[in-house]
């Protein structure tokens, strides 16, 4: 027994379990919190000003929600397969907790001479990780819009696969281009090669900005919110779905959201860099010591990943209420005719300009050919004529 | 025909290329969305803050006494025939000796009961009553139910209280302010 607690104390299985469970809670808090800060943003943008009766400024309101979300009437209709339709919002919510746990919230914790990286796992294919489990997210909308029995709900199960399928494929292009870069799939090292202010949204703008989309796309947000879309599909592949169920369900895409923003942050944004951190760690150390500065600096690394993942949760919302939700065709078009090819392009100037040697002003010279290539070929287009009115 | 100049052509021309991308109106749309995001809120956040009303407001009813402090109604029944909502009833009864200091006329209403849920606050009662007794408050709202019970106002809570008379002033905005508090 004696020997079990000390291979306990001393292994990391502790650690990695606190580690998780911090981890988790995080999420799940950050997840709560933003349906508050949806409300709210959602509020301001419109000259209102939001939930404010429950708590300090409406603090308590996600409480509340939740609250009545456990007890509504939990419904299944009588024609749903009703095992399909429990482990519909059951795979959603499981797939979106699970993807965040390869991304490095913060460098390392040095406790007793030993060094704790704060991250749930570290495993070096990271990123096919979390592009496994997220394509696997789907599966809950699929599964719940079928097993509901209702023609809106598949509808909206079947938007919502060919969507998440059409934009994963631009999204894995823009990524491959970062890979490149960096050699390596693990996140980690990934954050670890931006060092200070060295990101990878100098050196990949347009990946960031195919890859920014194709995130808006795989967490059904508007302006690609078409399975949820209200005023064609009632409410989409959760049309039937009622209490925690329905919890579930929306809770999943905030935890994806914030997923996302982690994603984000991590492989354009630099993870939990920022610049002059050595100077800061330096006098960490001499101020506090080897261990005890490296570890405040790591506190403050934490900070700077979480002030990137709430900014992006923010943007993502910001967009919600600026942009309109596209029309499905134009969607398509966008993921396929548009997205795909620019990401190809991308990767190929990525590779040409690795080669070159040069690897900065490669990919921005290469970019700016790009875009005088397109524009000339552009003008010399079929002129279509209108059919409304002449210019 | 041109009735007004107030039309506007819109431009039908093909759209270039960056504007096909549809970053540009998408960056123009969040600087208005963030705009709108930082500009002060129009919002009045009711149960603490309360907007002027104007003297002329139409709230809680009261069945005024006059100087002396005698009720002035003599239970004609003109407000509950011209209320077009039929929240209105009353019961009559002749003023017997030495209820002189108590009631004006020598018919008063020993019943006054006035429906809130039915009441539309419409003001025609005021206008139709001879005696000047029925008035619609400018300075308080009728509270909200929470019981059935609570929705019929009788006498006791209608008839003027003497130590806190009503006074229709409050003509202007300050007074008024300072009336909602």
């Amino acid at each position: 027994m004696g020997s079990f607690i000390q291979w306990l104390t001393e292994s990391m299985f502790l650690w990695k379990a606190l580690i998780v469970l911090i981890i988790f809670a995080i999420t799940l808090a950050i997840a709560m919190y933003s349906t508050w800060g949806e409300r709210k943003v959602a509020a301001y943008i419109q000259d209102r000003r939001g939930p404010n009766r429950a708590g300090w400024g409406g603090l308590l309101q996600p409480l509340a929600d939740a609250g009545k979300m456990f007890f509504k009437e939990d419904f299944i209709p009588a024609k749903a397969d009703k095992w399909l339709f429990i482990l519909g919002p059951c795979i959603s919510i499981f797939t979106a907790l699970m993807s965040s746990a390869v991304v490095p919230f913060g460098n390392s914790f040095i406790i007793g001479g030993k060094e704790i990286f704060v991250q749930a796992i570290e495993i070096n294919i990271g990123i096919l990780y979390v592009f496994g489990v997220v394509s696997l997210g789907v599966y809950g909308v699929m599964i719940g819009g079928w097993a509901s029995n209702n023609k809106f709900s598949l509808l909206g199960a079947v938007r919502a696969a060919s969507q998440n399928i059409s934009y994963e494929l631009a999204m894995g292009m823009s990524i491959i281009a970062i890979l490149m870069m960096s050699g390596t799939l693990s996140v980690r090292e990934i954050v670890l090669q931006q060092h200070g202010g060295n990101w990878n949204i100098f050196y990949q703008p347009l990946g960031f900005l195919i890859f920014t989309v194709c995130a808006f796309a795989e967490c059904n947000r508007t302006p690609f919110d078409l399975p949820e879309c209200e005023t064609e599909l009632v409410g989409g592949y959760h049309t039937e779905y009622s209490s925690m169920k329905l919890g579930f369900y929306l809770f999943a895409e905030y935890i994806n959201m914030f997923a996302s923003s982690a994603v984000t942050a991590c492989l354009f944004f630099g993870g939990y860099n920022y610049p002059g951190m050595d100077f800061v760690e330096r006098q960490l150390i001499v101020g506090l010591g080897a261990n005890a500065g490296h570890n405040v600096a790591t506190l403050i690394g934490i900070g700077s990943m979480f002030t990137k993942i709430l900014f992006g949760i923010f943007f993502f919302m910001w967009v919600r209420w600026t942009v309109p939700r596209f029309r499905y065709d134009q969607l398509m078009n966008l993921g396929w005719k548009g997205l795909i090819p620019l990401a190809v392009a991308n990767l190929v100037i990525t590779a040409v300009a690795i080669l070159s040697g040069y690897k900065l002003i490669g990919i921005w010279v290469g970019l700016a050919l790009m875009f005088v290539l397109i524009s000339i070929v552009w003008s010399f287009r079929p002129k279509k004529k209108n059919a409304i009115m002449g210019a | 025909m041109q009735l007004t100049n107030r039309a506007k052509k819109t431009d039908k021309s093909e759209l270039s290329l960056f504007e096909k991308s549809y970053l540009p109106s998408i960056a123009t749309g969040l600087g208005i969305t963030i705009k709108h995001f930082f500009q002060a809120k129009q919002t009045i956040e009711y149960p603490e803050q309360k907007r002027y009303l104007g003297p002329v407001f139409r709230g809680h009813h009261i069945l005024k006494r006059d100087e002396e402090g005698r009720e002035r109604c003599t239970a004609c029944g003109l407000c509950a025939v011209a209320c077009p909502a039929e929240a209105i009833s009353m019961v009559a009864q002749e003023r017997v000796k030495g209820e002189e200091r108590l009631y004006r006329e020598e018919k008063y209403a020993a019943v006054y009961e006035i429906n809130m849920l039915r009441c539309i606050f419409c003001g025609l009662c005021e206008e139709a009553c001879p005696k000047q007794a029925v008035y619609l408050r400018h300075d308080t709202f009728v509270p909200v139910f929470t019981d059935r019970s609570d929705v019929i106002y009788g006498k006791d809570q209608l008839v003027e209280d003497m130590t806190h008379r009503y006074q229709r002033d409050a003509w202007t905005k300050e007074d008024a302010m300072k009336l909602w508090k």
